[in-house]
């Protein structure tokens, strides 16, 4: 894994990044930015544009067709498996299907990177129940997730992306099975990480959280990438 | 046994349930082996210490005039034995009489009195002190001089061949075990390349969050051994048993043909060791197998 100079020391940096499934054509073409620490982002676009899929390039779950991808400054993608680990623990990812472990406790789940991360069970104990207070499942501790709802699925997996106090925060329509309070709440949690130094990249349909949290916004479409500033319904649009 | 927090549903695969029988299998088959390999070193040990150090001279019978041939032999004997004592390095020397030598002889050729007729050679027992060898050649044509065809036996051609025989039986004993060993370690390849594949999605999870291979690895590593300790102790249980029976059958049969299949202390903490040596087994190859696997994913 190569050390790359970065503007600005880049926490997420694409460099002519193309993405493309088997044979099939390419579903992200020439994708390049970059996004400073502590910044906060939207990403938007209509289903099927590809925004799951950069989510994936961002948290290693796959390499890039071509192109080249950085986090942290370091290049990723032909990294050799062995120096993801390291990265992966600097992250924090909300997926879109939860992906908790339904044979753990919520508890447990949210453990999870602590747990791999070698973090005491003192610690554990300690921490985990607040957040999960926090998110309102103090009375769910040891539910398991068969048991919950979408909505309470949906909180576990952001606490488990959030206990260990990422760098980079990766959130996969974090919101799309709670009411607009509960989402507002989630919301206000990942603003709180954002002032704590976290960079949040948060992939949504939710075109009021969008206009209520004035973050700029990453919108993709036909495999392109564009970037606007915040400003209210009369977005500018910035070259990506 | 040995509760420890997974957090991949090992405990419910259907492994969990197979593994531990044919461990089980294999530890009965590896006990049985291994008991065996070491009542063939006893018995082997036993014949060398019993023989070495020892010769048996046979002096042939003078024929003719029974009394007088009875007397010529006898003065043979004596006179050979005369010859030994003179020896250097010789212990004893002590002529076996009429009467043992019948006893020898009785199991093939029946009674003695039929014996009584045959002209039988009369053999001499001799004792080498230890440390001393004795020049064999020298002693034998020492020997023929007052007592000739007169012949030496050290009992190295049979002993030898006894030996060689039971080393063959020894080291295929000892294969057996390699044997078990191998297919025990194929088995937890098997059961191990399964739960990987059943708990794929939970695996990626676990990657995605920053788990090493070696986290992972530990969980199937640790189940393996207490699958294997569980079923090594049952396969030690049912062999137990099956190894003291054959031991009182073995010490209830008389003459020195069967050997004898008590084993002692050492021997069964042997024996107690393959429990730990089958749950190791299975933790290794499981910690290895799993990072092996795990190395070729994306």
């Amino acid at each position: 894994m190569r050390e790359i100079a970065t503007e600005n020391d880049s926490v997420v940096r694409f460099e002519s990044v193309g993405l493309r499934y088997g044979q099939g054509p390419e579903i992200l073409q020439d994708i390049t930015f970059a996004l400073p620490p502590g910044s906060f982002h939207f990403l938007t676009g209509p289903s099927g544009a590809g925004k799951s899929s950069l989510l994936s390039l961002m948290y290693v779950a796959q390499r890039p067709s071509r192109g080249m991808v950085a986090l942290f400054g370091r290049d990723v993608s032909a990294a050799r498996r062995k120096s993801l680990p390291a990265i992966r623990r600097r992250l924090g990812v909300v997926f879109q299907e939860f992906r908790l472990l339904d044979h753990l406790s919520t508890l447990d789940n949210v453990a999870l990177p602590l747990r791999v991360a070698g973090v005491s069970e003192d610690e554990i104990k300690k921490h985990v129940p607040e957040l999960l207070a926090w998110v309102g499942l103090a009375n769910h501790l040891h539910s398991k997730p068969p048991t919950l709802s979408g909505g309470q699925k949906q909180r576990v997996a952001i606490a488990r992306a959030v206990i260990n106090r990422p760098e980079l925060l990766l959130a996969d329509e974090p919101t799309g099975n709670v009411d607009d309070r509960i989402a507002m709440r989630l919301l206000h949690l990942f603003v709180e990480l954002n002032k704590l130094g976290t960079t949040v990249v948060i992939a949504t349909h939710n075109d009021r959280l969008v206009r209520r949290f004035r973050f700029p916004r990453m919108h993709l479409e036909f495999g392109q990438l564009a970037f606007f500033e915040p400003s209210g319904d009369s977005d500018t649009l910035e070259e990506g | 046994m040995f509760r420890h927090r997974s957090d991949l549903p090992l405990g419910h695969d259907t492994t969990s349930h197979f593994l531990p029988g044919m461990v089980g299998a294999m530890v009965f088959l590896a006990a049985i082996a291994l008991a065996g390999a070491m009542v063939l070193q006893m018995v082997m040990d036993r014949w060398q210490r019993d023989v070495s150090g020892t010769l048996t001279v046979q002096v042939m019978p003078v024929t003719g005039e029974p009394a007088r041939a009875a007397t010529e032999t006898g003065r043979r004997v004596d006179a050979a034995v005369e010859v030994l004592l003179a020896t250097p390095g010789v212990g004893a020397a002590r002529p076996l009489d009429q009467q043992q030598i019948a006893e020898l002889l009785e199991p093939w050729l029946g009674s003695r009195e039929v014996l009584v007729d045959l002209p039988v050679p009369r053999l001499i027992d001799v004792t080498i002190r230890p440390g001393f060898s004795v020049d064999l050649v020298a002693l034998g044509s020492r020997l023929t001089a007052v007592a000739p065809g007169t012949s030496l036996d050290d009992h190295q051609v049979w002993l030898s061949k006894l030996v060689r025989l039971g080393h063959g039986l020894e080291l295929l004993a000892l294969a057996v075990v390699g044997l078990v060993a191998a297919a025990m370690a194929a088995t937890v390849v098997y059961a191990t390349r399964t739960g990987l594949a059943v708990h794929r999605p939970v695996i990626e999870v676990l990657h995605l969050i920053g788990a090493q291979d070696d986290y992972i690895a530990r969980q199937f590593a640790h189940r393996s051994l207490v699958l294997g300790l569980r079923g090594g102790l049952v396969g030690l249980a049912l062999a137990g048993p099956v190894l003291g029976g054959i031991g009182w059958l073995t010490a209830r049969m008389e003459g020195a043909l069967v050997p004898d299949f008590s084993l002692g202390p050492l021997h069964w903490a042997a024996l107690a060791a393959l429990p730990v040596a089958a749950g190791y087994l299975a933790m290794l190859t499981a910690r290895i197998t799993v990072h092996r696997t795990l190395a070729r994913m994306p």
